[in-house]
């Protein structure tokens, strides 16, 4: 086995095992360190696929952004009784659904119409990853990261209204 | 093993080994020159007992607090409070690992380039792993149980994250002018076009704030405010542990440094050397010596600023971030887009 | 991939030195002995209050901001780096993206969003 072989078999596993943890943990702040850590394994898998762009913006947005959030709120709300008979439901149908689409990505995998694949990675280095993600994103896809825009101020101002209702 | 990978991994384990042990050393004598400083500053002596001007001072101090009594309050959520610390000091001895402190070095006929990784991303790696900062701050602050501790954590978390956007978007103008993430390109463009400080100057400023917001030192402390906070997100710590929330801070220090030098003021580039025509490795050694002058020069304005400003509010602290800091990056940003587009860049 | 074996091994040796510091002052370090040592701080004062009551809403909306604009800046970091081969469509285009988000910042200043007081 490769170097990078292994380096992707450790990655993933601790993505896995982590992921796992963040449902059976029962304390949410565990379960927060344990999606941190599957974000930055998850990170390093990228890193090894060389999407390095794709890998910083992983630990910068979701890993350094969102989990803060989540961080913060369940530091400050003191979430105690985890679960209750709601949660139970939740549980049920939110694994249902989790099962549907784990199906769903196993089919598409063993219909083998994976869309990239670790072999298309070296086309991305000539004249670096960052260069050819700034190219096509502002050249081919403008629209979409235009729209992008409109969505980022949706979340903004509903963000205001959420918070502010309450005052 | 592949041969190639071999080297790779040697050559790296050896250069992170002298860059802990350099930024470690300069770490312990930070806090010495900060208290020399400040002494000289506020007209008293400072610490001179140990060793000749106090100079072992950083040695007694790191033994002592490896003997000093280790609390573990029974108040505390042990599991996080004892990962917190460990936290708080890993990102800030990892974002150093992309400075380039020099160029390269002729040794044992091949070239050996003064930094641990030369990688396209640099900038962004830097942001990355600064932003893993909050999780130690937070966390301590949190499972500490101490309501002095959880306010200087949330304080300090809110403020890193304002801070952090401040200096991801003064960054930006570098990336315009240099066209690249590579930290090593960024020094080259100013060997050739001039140092970025020149006429980056809103975004050298708004970073340099930021910087010194993100390190939470003074005016910017507010999360570890003594009179009212009591220490904040580590008044439950003891010993070495306590010890390790003032590591990261200094490291930080020295990070930061780096960057400002790297980014804005050349880094290791000393106008006119190529002139003197000095072989290889004597260049590349004045030009590491001229980096590290650099960087003393921020180190000392972290502490000639402490006393010279007082602490803000919270609220002048976050209008400061927001409405002030955040408006300049992008009004910098498209000064640095008409003077690239005009082409006198 | 190889140019990032260096920060992977650098990860490694900072964690291995991190929680050598906390195993070591744990080996060397004394134990605490007296039960005033244990308790929360407070200055001396008994405390008086649970440490977990609730805070103000503002600390979620400054973390929402700053993801939403944390977003905005991940897209110019690659806007900047070809922003000499885009020239002015480059930067019109980006204008249009600011300004969209300006909107939304101004709106958050006029609301009061970022007011601490």
């Amino acid at each position: 086995m490769s170097a990078s072989a292994v380096i992707f078999y450790v990655l993933a596993s601790i993505a896995v095992l982590s992921a796992a943890m963040v449902i059976w943990s029962r304390y949410p702040v565990h379960s927060a360190l344990y999606l941190v850590t599957t974000f930055l394994s998850v990170a390093g898998i990228y890193v090894l696929f060389e999407a390095e762009f794709v890998a910083a913006v992983q630990v910068l947005v979701y890993a350094g952004g969102i989990m803060v959030l989540f961080l913060f709120v369940i530091l400050l709300v003191n979430l105690k009784d985890t679960l209750g008979p709601r949660v139970r439901l939740h549980a049920t149908f939110s694994s249902l659904i989790g099962t549907a689409v784990v199906g769903l990505i196993l089919y598409v995998y063993s219909q083998g119409r994976v869309p990239g694949s670790p072999g298309a990675a070296p086309m991305l280095r000539e004249g670096g990853n960052l260069q050819a993600i700034g190219t096509s994103l502002y050249r081919e896809y403008l629209l979409p990261f235009e729209i992008a825009s409109v969505l980022l101020l949706v979340a903004m101002i509903g963000t205001i209204i959420l918070a502010r209702q309450k005052t | 093993m592949d041969p190639v990978l071999e080297r790779v991994i040697v050559e790296a384990a050896v250069k992170i080994a002298l860059v802990f042990f350099v930024v470690l050393t300069t770490v312990a004598y930070m806090t010495w020159v900060e208290r020399r400083v400040s002494a000289w500053i506020q007209d008293r002596r400072g610490p001179n007992r140990v060793g000749p001007f106090g100079l072992l001072q950083p040695l007694a101090d790191g033994i002592k607090f490896l003997f000093k009594e280790e609390i573990t309050p029974p108040h505390v959520y042990r599991p996080v409070y004892l990962l917190a610390p460990i936290l708080i000091l890993v990102p800030a001895l990892l974002t150093i690992s992309v400075v380039p402190f020099g160029p390269a070095l002729r040794l044992f006929g091949r070239d050996v380039p003064l930094r641990v990784a030369d990688v396209d991303n640099g900038v962004l790696i830097i942001l990355a792993f600064a932003s893993m900062g909050v999780y130690g701050i937070a966390l301590a602050g949190w499972s500490s149980n101490n309501k002095y501790s959880l306010m200087g954590g949330l304080r300090s978390s809110a403020q890193l994250i304002s801070y952090e956007l401040a200096m991801g978007l003064a960054i930006v103008g570098i990336l315009m002018s240099a066209g690249s993430l590579r930290l090593s390109d960024v020094v080259a463009r100013q060997a050739e076009h001039g140092w970025n400080v020149l006429w980056q100057l809103p975004g050298f400023v708004v970073f340099l704030t930021a910087a010194f917001a993100e390190t939470n030192r003074l005016p910017f402390d507010l999360p570890e405010a003594e009179t009212e906070l009591v220490a904040g997100y580590h008044t439950e710590y003891s010993g070495m542990r306590f010890s390790m929330f003032y590591m990261a801070e200094y490291a930080n220090m020295v990070t930061a440094s780096c960057l400002a030098a790297t980014l804005y003021l050349g880094g290791y580039h000393v106008p006119g050397l190529q002139r003197l025509g000095l072989p290889q490795n004597a260049a590349a050694i004045v030009q590491l010596l001229a980096f590290g002058i650099k960087v003393a020069f921020f180190l000392f304005v972290y502490v000639w600023v402490r006393w010279t400003i007082p602490r803000f509010r919270y609220d002048q602290l976050m209008n400061l971030g927001w409405k002030v800091l955040l408006p300049v990056a992008l009004v910098h940003i498209v000064w640095v887009a008409f003077i690239v587009l005009m082409g006198w860049a | 991939m190889i140019d990032y074996i260096p920060i992977g091994l650098q990860m490694l040796a900072a964690a291995a030195l991190a929680a050598g510091l906390m195993g070591l002052s744990t080996l060397l370090g004394r134990p605490a002995r007296s039960r005033t040592d244990l308790s929360p701080y407070e200055c001396g004062v008994d405390p008086f209050e649970p440490a977990g009551k609730r805070y103000t809403v503002r600390f979620y909306m400054v973390a929402m901001l700053f993801i939403l604009f944390d977003i905005e800046a991940a897209f110019l970091y690659p806007w900047a780096t070809v922003f000499r081969d885009l020239g002015l469509p480059g930067f019109l285009e980006m204008a249009v993206f600011i300004g969209v988000l300006l909107i939304g910042f101004v709106y958050c200043w006029r609301r009061g969003a970022l007011d601490w007081d």
